[in-house]
């Protein structure tokens, strides 16, 4: 299977902070690969990167053949990856349904003359946006709550919301930043479950960083550990759980 | 139903509704049943509403804080004066030139200020307004500190009425599409905005750059009033005027901006008679306001979200009704 992102030599500096230091990673399609690491290890700074939210200092980012190296974050994600936030980012004001359709505007086509005149492509579009949303709302279980203000939502649900939001853009690349962070073990199930199906309906890889262990080690077909920014092991589940130098990190040493 | 039916259904709704305002008053005017005073009150209301309906675009719906709204205006005025003036050209055109003009100082001054957030945009802004207006104070060809004087009356309360629905048309119909919808998210959340593939810097700058051209056209509508365009008209607190009609109305609602508009013309006509109390009165409204609706009149809700939400109450009170008589 061909690589779907690959990276040389990622790194990011904030000031005398190495950040991220020689980040390689590759992700083939229909993968779903999991990122580990103790608080500060530099993962959500590695998301930031590859979703153009930061410029590397050093190294290259290829993404479906192409150098994504500096590219800003909307061109990033027309490109096809979409992400989801450690703290959720919802439009909190707008309805859930809202919520979704702001995310179809990249395949919209109408012109803006068309939109203000309310001729040509607007109609038609508007209306496949319009299902298409429902459509994704009903999938992620979320169509009764439509026209529900997106704060108003409990936390699952707006995590659910979140997930639903990336999809909508289509991505060939999904970047989930602690999907289960505060969800009791229930929810948790229930995500795991979700996470293959998504992969599986929407025909996509997965990224995700995660802190629940059962959760990574259940769905991860590869997981990479960093630690101090850097890449400390890649592998399997099995031979991450018996890495001496991930346990080290994660729960120290004797003595 | 078909988004594009019902919607169609709601705009011819809003054309005949106002056809019929534009009716009765126009009658009221030409029977002179309104008195000067309340016609020239009337213009302003016109005028305002453009001016505040186009500014919420930018402060309301996008979220970018602008207090420059003024310095847009002048820009309008002037341009649009200069063409009637200078270069005969008809008055329909001259308000589209000054329209573009605006337009294009909101693009020029919008790309290197909207990096800036929150507070320091407030402050650009009103720092660009005022110096478009001391630009212009300086510049004697177009009359300097003793302003523009001898432009043609030809603004007429037709022109202001339909130039204001052909405004409030744009910006209704802009919103509900992916442009407006860009630009609330910017609102909402930029970085988030961002990561769903919204080109922010070109949503804050559309915004920018149409809320700057409905600006010129109120300029131009005012200054074709008056006969005069005068530097003063366009001052820091002329801007702040606007913003509080729009904060008055409700950040991000047009049905707000409107009300606002409309409002607070009202307020400081019926006033003037009384010139001591008149700023006091003001102030009173507005500090309640703030303490019992901080969030404007309609919030940011559009006044026929609440209409529709109100009838399907009643239908539902109706539906409970009779169901209770069967019994």
């Amino acid at each position: 299977m061909a690589a779907l992102l690959e990276t040389t030599d990622l790194s990011k500096s904030f000031g005398g902070i190495k950040a991220v230091q020689n980040f390689l990673i590759h992700i083939d399609e229909g993968e779903v690969i999991g990122l580990i690491g103790p608080n500060g290890a530099g993962k959500t700074t590695a998301f930031n990167l590859l979703t153009g939210v930061y410029v590397p200092t050093t190294g290259k980012i290829l993404f479906d053949g192409k150098d994504i190296t500096g590219k800003k974050p909307y061109q990033i994600t027309a490109l096809g990856i979409a992400r989801t936030f450690q703290n959720i980012r919802l439009f909190g004001e707008l309805s859930v349904l809202e919520n979704v359709k702001i995310a179809f505007t990249l395949h919209a086509s109408y012109s803006f003359p068309e939109a203000i005149l309310r001729i040509g492509r607007y109609g038609k579009e508007e209306q496949i946006i319009d299902e298409r949303a429902r459509e994704l709302l009903a999938a992620f279980k979320l169509d009764s709550l439509a026209d529900e203000q997106a704060k108003n939502l409990p936390y699952g649900q707006q995590r659910r919301l979140e997930i639903a939001r990336a999809l909508a853009t289509r991505p060939k690349l999904l970047l989930l930043d602690e999907p289960a962070a505060g969800m009791n073990p229930q929810e948790t199930k229930e995500l795991t479950q979700m996470i293959r199906w998504i992969r599986d309906t929407y025909k996509l890889s997965i990224l995700l960083i995660e802190h629940d262990m059962a959760l990574v080690m259940h769905i991860c077909e590869r997981i990479y550990v960093l630690d101090y920014g850097k890449i400390l092991a890649e592998g399997t589940p099995d031979e991450i759980k018996n890495n001496p130098a991930v346990i080290k990190a994660y729960l120290g040493t004797e003595g | 139903m078909q988004i594009i039916k019902s919607l169609r259904k709601f705009d011819l709704a809003l054309l005949v509704l106002s056809v019929a305002v534009f009716a009765v008053l126009e009658v009221l005017i030409d029977m002179r049943i309104i008195s000067s005073f309340w016609r020239l009150q009337i213009i302003l209301i016109g005028i305002n509403v453009i001016l505040a309906a186009s500014l919420n675009l930018i402060n309301g719906i996008t979220g970018q804080f602008s207090l420059g709204h003024a310095g847009f205006m002048a820009v309008g005025a002037y341009v649009s004066a200069i063409m009637t003036m200078w270069y005969d050209l008809p008055f329909g055109a001259a308000l589209l030139i000054g329209g573009l003009a605006a337009c294009i100082i909101g693009v020029l001054i919008g790309i290197p200020t909207l990096r800036l957030d929150g507070d320091y945009l407030a402050i650009a802004t009103l720092g660009m307004g005022e110096i478009i207006r001391i630009c212009i104070l300086n510049i004697q060809a177009v009359g300097g500190a003793s302003g523009l004087t001898g432009i043609p009356r030809l603004t007429t309360f037709a022109w202001v009425f339909w130039i204001m629905v052909i405004t409030l048309f744009f910006l209704k119909n802009m919103i509900n599409s992916t442009y407006g919808r860009s630009c609330i998210s910017v609102r909402e959340n930029a970085i988030a905005a961002a990561a769903m593939g919204i080109n922010t810097t070109f949503a804050k700058v559309l915004a920018f750059a149409i809320g700057a051209f409905f600006a010129g056209l109120a300029g131009g509508l005012f200054s074709h009033y008056f006969s005069i365009a005068h530097p003063s008209s366009f001052t820091f607190l002329n801007s702040y005027n606007y913003l509080t009609m729009v904060v008055l109305g409700g950040l991000g609602s047009m049905t707000g901006s409107i009300t606002g508009a409309a409002l607070i013309t009202f307020i400081t006509a019926a006033l003037s008679d009384y010139p001591e109390v008149r700023m006091i009165i003001y102030a009173l409204c507005l500090i309640l306001l703030m303490l019992f609706r901080p969030q404007g009149l309609f919030g940011s809700q559009e006044g026929s979200l609440l209409l529709r939400r109100l009838m399907n109450r009643r239908k539902e009170a109706k539906a409970n009704g009779s169901t209770l008589g069967n019994n």
